[in-house]
């Protein structure tokens, strides 16, 4: 293989305002290479990308790509001279079809006018690349999100590409279409094509990387053959320091509240397409978690619960009592909190402080007559800060001017301050570095073991096997299975996923019985 | 379930085609009711009166379907009637291009302000609306520019070509360029793909920038060329003329089917939206005519109003129904 | 021991960005006035502070509640047309031509409230429609904006009333202490706006809805009440600005009153730095707003500028004001 390299990154700097997001950065690429990009969050990943590909400019520092100097003004720049970038988020346009999100940009004309005809057959043709066939005249919304990913990738595929990047573009798909997207990648590698791969997921990185870039604090701190190191070492280079054995930081003591009272029961419960028949059942002092595929049901199940959305059919109990909460107020009034799957929509509020951010929900029960009570307030909120090792410069801080994790360590004292009686959690460890991640994850069974009930929804198997006492399994809107004790493993998690096995089925049915 | 999804495509249709069915029968109902409604005299001083609102609403259709909004429309075609009417005894041509040129500049300000300085439309065509405004009391001296009788400007306004009036045939013209452009040309799809979701459309390489930049330049060029026919029409550029106008072609535009949000447009259809809010005034005289009632011109705003708030809420009906149903 | 470094790392970088979008207003203010004071004959005097402050009375009070409605993301067109209703209503009833009035005093006093309550009404009927069907602000009050006028054009036929009763133009034309009233009615709502806005529960909550409705659902706050009483506030603000104007001007003209109100109170808001995205806004600021608006038109008026030209100059500080906005931001 030719070594001179295709992509070469030196000394690059970035400044955003006062924080210095990179500094004598680098990332070197070679033709045809499968190159993993990992670090944790905030350590620069996302940063280089954008700069390499031109939707921010570069304070310092030179790029060469292909044998010549580049300065990439625009994406659409850095696309026409062959580097693709596929993102996180699905970055195409809703309303449209799947052949214009293919096609728009490249367009095929014909008398100068577009050619729909000619359009259509090549969407459908790069498509059929991955097997996918469907009607590419379908807006794009009709389809679900792992569909909308693959077409993200057909239309970075479809512009002959030198390079492609992809930017975490496994967090919405199945063990399936992950096997697929493999197979488009190690086919790009036998093109010629070479790959950045971004991505928390290590397992993944092993499975089709050839070289590994890791960054930390905005620099690159280490570059090797991805066979050389262990996961070990990965993770204890992105850390800067040696990580615990074990992969959560759940790994400790479990203990079996199985004498708590019960707090939540959900019956048969039904809304829209996505929950069909969803039984579950959380008692206090325990953590229950809710596993399943994407898709599955598990946010919707818990924003009924929630009262962000009304139940067509099924019951709810809480704390003994009946409840179809209209409203999250509702819930929350009853003694529930809710910490949702999405922090940027749904949790924080991006103008206002740490402070306001997390007294938001409690802020009623602060005030007299309407007038907020700021000294009782500064003193909750101190007292939360210090209790979650929130990291910011003062309460008045802006809260999008921390990080992830310490984002989500407000939102959880955001509820924690309200003294519920059930938690339910949804990915709360999702987008988060190493180490808030553990930090959290001790947080949250600490509390289960001070009485707190929590529902806990997680797509990260480890998480759920080791830090929960039962777990739920959730499979196309239905539950398939409970297991708890010897049966909670993530082989048996990950067949009733799969298959909805029977062992399942009698779990379910002794407990109707129950 | 399935009664379900039989109302809800019925809606959808209605959504789609709902301001044509409301068209239909507005007009089924004019024929029975009044004398002469379908007549030519009728129908061809309709066309033409509301030729002008129509070039308005489609610059409007286009800037609404980039997700943005133009509220300097009416302003521009008052300045656009004012230079054309000054320009007018050099010609037909002089005060046709030199009102469209006026147009095209605010159109070109206000591209650069909300391309280059990042305003948020609203505000960016806020401003224009005021300076263009300005602009145009500061050329007509505050008064009414009398057109020149002596060139064939007028034509513009008042002529017949084919016995239909020259006017509704530039208006015509305007919507099947519109249309074939929306749909068959890659500029079309980048605005549709701009206003459903302008960061994806950035990342796919799209030229974002540049096609507001032509939206907002393409809106103030027709809406000069609105203020031409005004000052054709009427024999006189008026500088405060146009107040509202941007709001009735918003309107227009709504009534259509077109999201405000952007991403989801129709041509055809704010046309469709254009004669229906026009045919209500268009009906108000003919009842007062008839002397049963007497309605005052003042009700016809409280009637526009009240058919926009029914069209509103059957729209939005409809959208929750189709985000339900997803 | 104490070197350039440790004394740069112990104070705070200066940001200028962030003390020019807090200050700027207020800079733009002060620098006005004194170009005036050194430039506009007979600008120092108690007549000229009087004519400025009744000229820009009516329009802080409708930016107030369109300040509100900011800040919850929405936007409200139907000021202007609301005032012009408060306005159109107001003499109907003290005239008594609505109703027979016992005592003129009592017709009065009704003409004071009644045409608030009623635009009031009017604004909450528009965050009704925002909430219940969940349409966009600047199509719901258009609805309004479009047929408000014309309901307030019916009711007096388009006919000018003209009148002459102190008891009831004394919100317009009195003096407290030599200070106009309204201008005292107009200190007191900025205050009592400001001090909520920060204060209270419901400021905060107004200023959630505006940062991230679906985070503030979900952390319980109750988004279509706010919402409601904030379009319901604005309406309020309208009515009586609407009372303020036809007192000034001893006459009620269903066409004109509340012409472009709209525009001028959106402009004040976005000059004086409140968001127009919603959540975060001043209310201060918005007064400093419409001074500036105000002033700017003054100064131009007092040394021979054309009004038209003015329109334009006001275009432009608009456009200014945003964009430097913006530049604070980033």
């Amino acid at each position: 293989m030719d070594t001179s390299p295709l992509l070469s990154m030196r000394g690059i700097g970035k400044r955003f305002g006062g924080t210095r997001a990179l500094e004598g950065a680098s990332l070197e690429v070679r033709p045809g290479e499968i190159h993993a990009l990992i670090g944790q969050n905030g350590a620069g990943k996302s940063t280089m990308i954008k700069i390499l590909t031109g939707y921010h400019r570069r304070d310092a520092g030179e790029i060469l790509f292909d044998g010549r100097e580049v300065d990439f003004a625009s994406p659409q720049a850095a696309q026409a001279e062959g580097i693709s970038t596929i993102y996180q988020e699905i970055n195409l346009v809703p309303y449209r079809s799947v052949a214009e999100n293919i096609c728009l940009g490249r367009e095929k004309r014909r008398f100068g006018l577009l050619d729909w005809g000619a359009m259509n057959a090549e969407a459908e043709r790069l498509l059929a690349r991955f097997s996918i066939h469907l009607d590419v005249r379908q807006p794009l919304t009709r389809l679900n999100t792992a569909t909308q990913q693959m077409v993200a990738i057909a239309r970075a595929i479809g512009f002959d590409a030198k390079l492609v990047i992809m930017d975490e573009p496994t967090s919405s798909l199945h063990d399936q279409e992950v096997e697929i997207l493999f197979n488009v990648i190690r086919q790009l590698k036998a093109d010629g094509v070479a790959v950045i791969f971004v991505s928390h997921k290590l397992d993944e990185l092993y499975a089709v990387c050839d070289r590994v870039t890791v960054m930390r604090d905005g620099r690159t701190v280490k570059v090797a053959p991805i066979r050389d190191l262990s996961k070990l070492d990965l993770v204890t280079t992105m850390l800067g320091r040696a990580a615990e054995q074990g992969e959560t930081a759940f790994r400790r003591a479990r203990h079996n509240p199985a004498d708590g009272k019960e707090l939540l029961a959900v019956e048969h419960l039904a809304v829209g397409r996505k929950v069909l028949d969803v039984s579950l059942d959380v008692r206090a002092g325990e953590l229950v978690g809710l596993a399943g595929l994407l898709g599955s049901g598990r946010s919707e199940t818990a924003q009924v619960v929630f009262g962000a959305n009304r139940a067509e059919a099924g019951t709810i109990r809480f704390a003994g009592a009946p409840a179809a909460f209209a409203e999250p107020v509702d819930a929350i009034r009853a003694g529930i909190g809710f910490l949702s799957e999405d922090r940027k929509v749904e949790g924080i509020v991006a103008e206002m402080s740490v402070r306001e951010n997390l007294t938001l929900a409690l802020l009623p029960h602060l005030a007299r007559h309407g007038v907020v009570d700021e000294a009782w307030q500064k003193q909750i909120v101190d007292w939360f800060i210090a209790r979650l090792k929130i990291k910011c410069a003062s309460p008045e801080q802006k809260i999008r001017e921390l990080s992830g994790g310490n984002q989500q360590k407000v939102l959880l004292a955001r509820w924690l301050c309200m003294t519920p009686k059930l938690l339910i959690l949804d990915e709360p460890t999702r987008g988060i570095d190493v180490g808030a991640k553990a930090e959290i994850q001790v947080l949250i069974r600490e509390l289960a073991e001070q009485g707190l009930g929590v529902l806990m929804i997680s797509s990260e198997l480890e998480e759920v096997v080791e830090g929960s006492d039962r777990v739920f399994v959730l499979r196309d809107g239905r539950t398939v299975a409970q297991l708890d004790g010897e049966s909670l493993s993530e082989p048996a998690i990950m067949a009733a996923m799969a298959h909805g096995d029977a062992a399942g089925q009698d779990a379910r049915a002794g407990r109707d019985q129950a | 379930m399935r009664n379900d999804h039989a109302t809800t495509s019925l809606l959808r249709h209605v959504g789609q085609h709902g301001v044509l069915v409301a068209l239909l029968v507005l007009i089924l109902f004019g024929w029975l009711r009044y004398d002469n409604f379908l007549g030519s005299f009728n129908v061809l001083s309709l066309l033409r009166y509301n030729a002008m609102f129509a070039l308005v609403a489609l610059g409007m259709c286009y800037v609404i379907m980039t997700g943005g909004i133009d509220l300097s429309v009416g302003s521009t075609a008052a300045l656009g009637s004012v230079v054309a009417a000054l320009l007018s005894p050099y010609g037909l041509l002089a005060g046709l291009v030199g009102g469209m040129a006026a147009g095209l500049a605010i159109g070109v300000i206000n591209g650069l302000v909300v391309t280059r300085l990042g305003v948020l439309p609203f505000i960016a065509t806020l401003a224009t609306m005021l300076a263009a405004s300005g602009t145009a009391l500061l050329l007509a001296g505050n008064q009414s520019v009398s057109v020149s009788y002596e060139t064939a400007f007028v034509e513009l306004g008042q002529g017949d070509l084919l016995s239909f009036p020259v006017p509704a045939w530039i208006a015509l013209l305007a919507y099947v360029g519109g249309s074939v452009v929306l749909n068959r040309t890659a500029f079309g799809r980048h605005v549709l793909a701009v206003g459903g979701n302008e960061d994806a459309s950035r990342l796919m390489g799209l030229p974002a920038q540049r096609t507001k930049f032509v939206v907002y330049a393409l809106s103030g060029t027709l809406a000069g060329l609105a203020g031409v026919i005004l000052a054709a029409q009427f024999g006189a550029g008026q500088p405060i003329e146009g107040v509202g106008w941007e709001l009735f072609a918003i309107a227009s535009v709504v009534v259509g089917g077109t999201l405000l949000t952007g991403g989801v447009g129709s041509v055809g259809a704010t046309l469709a939206g254009v004669l229906l809010l026009g045919l209500i005034f268009n009906m108000l005289n003919f009842e007062n005519g008839m002397g049963w009632i007497s309605l005052s011109a003042y009700w016809q705003s409280v009637i526009r109003g009240g058919f926009l708030l029914l069209v509103v809420i059957l729209q939005a009906k409809l959208m929750t129904r189709e985000e339900a149903a997803a | 021991m104490i070197d350039a470094k440790h004394l740069r790392a112990a104070l705070p970088q200066a940001d200028v960005t962030g003390l020019l979008r807090r200050y700027g207003a207020l800079v733009a203010l002060v620098v006005l006035i004194l170009f005036n004071l050194a430039f506009t004959p007979n600008f120092a005097t108690w007549q000229t502070l009087n004519v400025n402050l009744t000229q820009v009375c009516a329009i802080v009070i409708v930016a107030v509640g369109m300040t509100l409605v900011i800040a919850t993301g929405g936007i409200d067109l139907s000021v202007g047309s609301l005032m012009a209703i408060s306005g159109a209503l107001a003499p109907l009833i003290f005239l008594g031509h609505l109703v027979p009035l016992p005592h003129p005093l009592l017709g009065v006093a009704l003409a004071l409230i009644v045409p608030v309550l009623v635009a009031g009404a009017f604004g909450w009927f528009n965050g009704w429609l925002i909430t219940r069907f969940r349409i966009q602000p600047i199509i719901a009050t258009l609805v309004l904006f479009i047929a408000g006028r014309g309901i307030a054009q019916v009711m007096t036929n388009g006919n000018l009333q003209v009148f002459k009763v102190p008891e009831f133009q004394f919100i317009g034309l009195g003096r407290v202490l030599g200070v106009p009233f309204q201008a005292l009615l107009m200190l007191a709502i900025v205050v009592l706006a400001a001090w909520a806005l920060q204060r209270t529960v419901f400021g905060r909550e107004i200023l959630a809805v505006g940062g991230n409705e679906r985070a503030a659902r979900l952390a319980g706050i109750p988004v279509a009440v706010v919402k409601r009483r904030v379009y319901l506030i604005s309406g309020l603000c309208a009515g009586l600005a609407g009372l303020i104007v036809i007192a000034i001007n001893s006459a009620s003209d269903a066409n004109l009153i509340g012409l472009g109100m709209e525009l001028d109170t959106i402009a004040a808001v976005a000059v004086g730095g409140t968001l127009l995205t919603g959540g975060r806004a001043t209310v201060v600021g918005t007064f400093l707003g419409a001074l500036i608006i105000q002033l700017v038109r003054y100064t131009l008026l007092a040394n021979g500028v054309p009004d038209a030209a003015a329109l334009v100059v006001k275009a432009a500080i608009i456009v200014l004001a945003v964009w430097l906005q913006r530049q604070g931001r980033t």
